[in-house]
């Protein structure tokens, strides 16, 4: 293992990991709009997929049929959404060839694609590079720490939780994780967070509330909000292309008329704040 | 360099290794190990070579200890927070009420172990004999099994690769003394990985009924279920049908219904029709199923009278009725 940054990274910026211990909390939906909301601020930004499994940030920024190419010094050049090549993706998804293909891959071999994610593509010069990350605290993780050991790009971690305690458990473990292997904890994202019913207005906590902001405060770390669950967020991914198609509307363009926008953008506010102390 | 968290943590090992395992490591178990191109030059080459060679001994060992169970059932998705374990728990609770079976529940998520909350135990510990770990009992006839049991902090991180994990895997399987079982309920944790094929290899001569796969209504998480069906026809695992959780939510204020995870593509019963597998039910959110899951007590008993219990319970029935057709 060589002690310096991996020459992929060097024209990086700030590197940020979402993680989380548990799945289906949204760490792959908080990254998109991490990103998203960075790119509304005029960044650049690379978005790479660590979860090997189950990658699903093509589909997450309507990507699906997004190849890679190689380049002339036998790198892999990302994805662009568009050609202002503000935002760029890197996903294993992009090398499957069936969409419902599944990947089982042991330990090592997962290693060893990380290692090639992080020292083969070739990101332009990027403002941030957003990682995302499967559940658990794994192979995947160990490996992505061990690459980044020598990267003094790397910024910290965001934390994505659901309120309930049951992932609030598994968070705790991540958390304990981040501690290990010296990622600083950037914050605490609650997601999932209550419920607000089209018809009547009224706000329902189907996974109760409060877990992950009481959860900031018993570990002093940084909260950087709620975001409630929005089924037009979802449908908006869903049916984005159909939408591009018809209207000419990109997903960032549909993403700014979204409600979660806004809150995205003041949690990506503090973000860049904690990342700059 | 990372290590396990917690080194005092009764770790059941077989294989000691002394670096971690080279890109195209064939596996300590396997019958090249040692022998492969990328053994040469692994400082492990020795252990692996030494170790002994051919089927795997402990397979036996596993088809005998789990030959006095009737049913074993596998809860799988290839995505994770669908509702595996709260569903394994549901599960549990509910074929326990019949007081005439014996359940077993197994948590084989050794990172993000959740079983033991739900059900309600998990500040317990495992005892062992010589017949073996005795598994946690939450009722007469319920048991369960967790690596959740064997932290010393409920925070701490489990911090393991594949490796480790299967000699985990492997002794939950080989060691639990479960005794006389009707059924088995395997929890997973998403993906497809060292886990997955743990357990289908080591369970390869014990007969597995089938798995049961969960999902949500959205296409994001049924690309990845789709990826876990494939897993399991590549592995030979017959699929006992689909369920689809969080498929509706009716607020408690106006009672109006909203589509949260909308199914935009047909949700978990096109996608059963699609790949001709059969389609167990749709169990609608309820904000009281995650409170009871958070305070450990089942919500078959707290609220019987709700739709989604009537879901669950539908389900339970369909799949028994599966299950159960050849006894």
């Amino acid at each position: 293992m060589s002690e310096e940054v991996p020459q992929s990274l060097k024209k990086v910026k700030h590197i940020i990991l979402v993680l989380s211990g548990k799945g289906g909390v949204g760490k792959s939906s908080v990254t998109t709009q991490i990103a998203l909301s960075l790119v509304q601020k005029n960044f650049k930004v690379g978005v790479l997929d660590i979860d090997l499994t189950g990658p699903s940030l093509p589909r997450m920024f309507g990507m699906e049929n997004g190849k890679i190419h190689q380049s002339s010094n036998n790198g892999w050049i990302p994805v662009y959404y568009d050609s202002s090549k503000q935002l760029s993706l890197m996903s294993l998804g992009f090398l499957l060839n069936d969409r419902g293909n599944s990947v089982v891959w042991r330990g090592p071999k997962k290693t060893a694609m990380i290692r090639q994610f992080l020292k083969d593509v070739e990101w332009e010069e990027l403002d941030y590079l957003v990682i995302d990350t499967p559940p658990g605290t794994s192979d995947e993780h160990i490996a992505i720490a061990e690459e980044l050991r020598y990267c003094n790009n790397v910024d910290g971690a965001v934390i994505v939780t659901t309120p309930q305690l049951i992932s609030i458990n598994d968070v705790k473990k991540e958390i304990n994780f981040c501690t290990k292997v010296n990622f600083k904890v950037l914050g605490i994202i609650e997601n999932m967070s209550g419920f607000i019913c089209p018809y009547c207005d009224e706000c329902t906590n189907i996974f109760s509330s409060g877990g992950g902001e009481n959860l900031a405060k018993e570990l002093s770390l940084p909260y950087l909000g709620n975001v409630p669950l929005n089924p037009q967020f979802i449908e908006m991914i869903e049916r984005q292309s159909e939408i591009k198609e018809k209207d000419g509307k990109d997903l960032i363009a549909l993403y700014s008329e979204c409600k979660l926008s806004e809150i995205f953008s003041l949690i990506t506010d503090k973000v860049i704040e904690n990342v700059n102390k | 360099m990372i290590a396990v968290e917690n080194s005092n943590t009764s770790i059941p090992s077989n294989t000691q290794l002394k670096a971690p395992e080279p890109e195209h490591c064939p596996g300590p178990e396997s019958e090249n190990a040692g022998k492969s191109d990328s053994c040469n030059g692994c400082a492990n080459k020795e252990i692996c070579e030494s170790l002994p060679k051919g089927p795997d001994p402990d397979i036996s060992l596993i088809t005998d200890r789990l030959s006095s169970i009737k049913h074993k059932v596998l809860i799988l998705s290839g995505k994770g927070g669908v509702g595996k374990s709260t569903f394994t728990s549901m599960l549990s609770w509910a074929l326990a009420s019949d007081l005439n079976l014996e359940i077993g529940a197994m948590d084989l998520d050794i990172c993000g172990p959740s079983l033991p909350k739900m059900l309600g135990c998990e500040k317990e510990s495992i005892h062992s004999s010589n017949s073996g770990w005795s598994p946690v009992y939450i009722s007469d006839n319920l048991g369960m099994m967790s690596i959740q049991f064997m932290l010393p902090d409920e925070d701490s991180a489990i911090i393991w690769r594949g490796a480790k994990k299967n000699g985990l895997i492997k002794q939950f399987l080989k060691d639990v003394n479960w005794g006389k079982l009707d059924y088995l309920l395997i929890d997973t944790p998403p993906g497809t990985s060292d886990e997955h094929l743990s357990v289908t290899t080591y369970m390869k001569d014990s007969g597995i009924d089938g798995a049961l796969i969960i999902t949500t209504p959205q296409e994001v998480a049924l690309l990845d279920v789709r990826k876990e069906i494939d897993f399991c026809k590549k592995a030979n695992i017959k699929i006992l049908g689909i369920v689809e959780n969080m498929s509706g939510f009716v607020c408690p204020n106006c009672g109006g219904e909203s589509k949260i995870f909308k199914p935009t593509t047909g949700g978990g019963e096109k996608l059963a029709e699609e790949l001709g597998l059969k389609f167990l039910g749709a169990v609608p959110l309820d904000p009281r199923i995650g409170k009871s899951c958070d305070s450990g007590e089942s919500f078959l008993d707290l609220h019987p009278d709700s739709p989604a219990c009537d879901a669950i319970l539908d389900v339970v029935d369909s799949l028994r009725d599966i299950v159960e057709a050849n006894d």
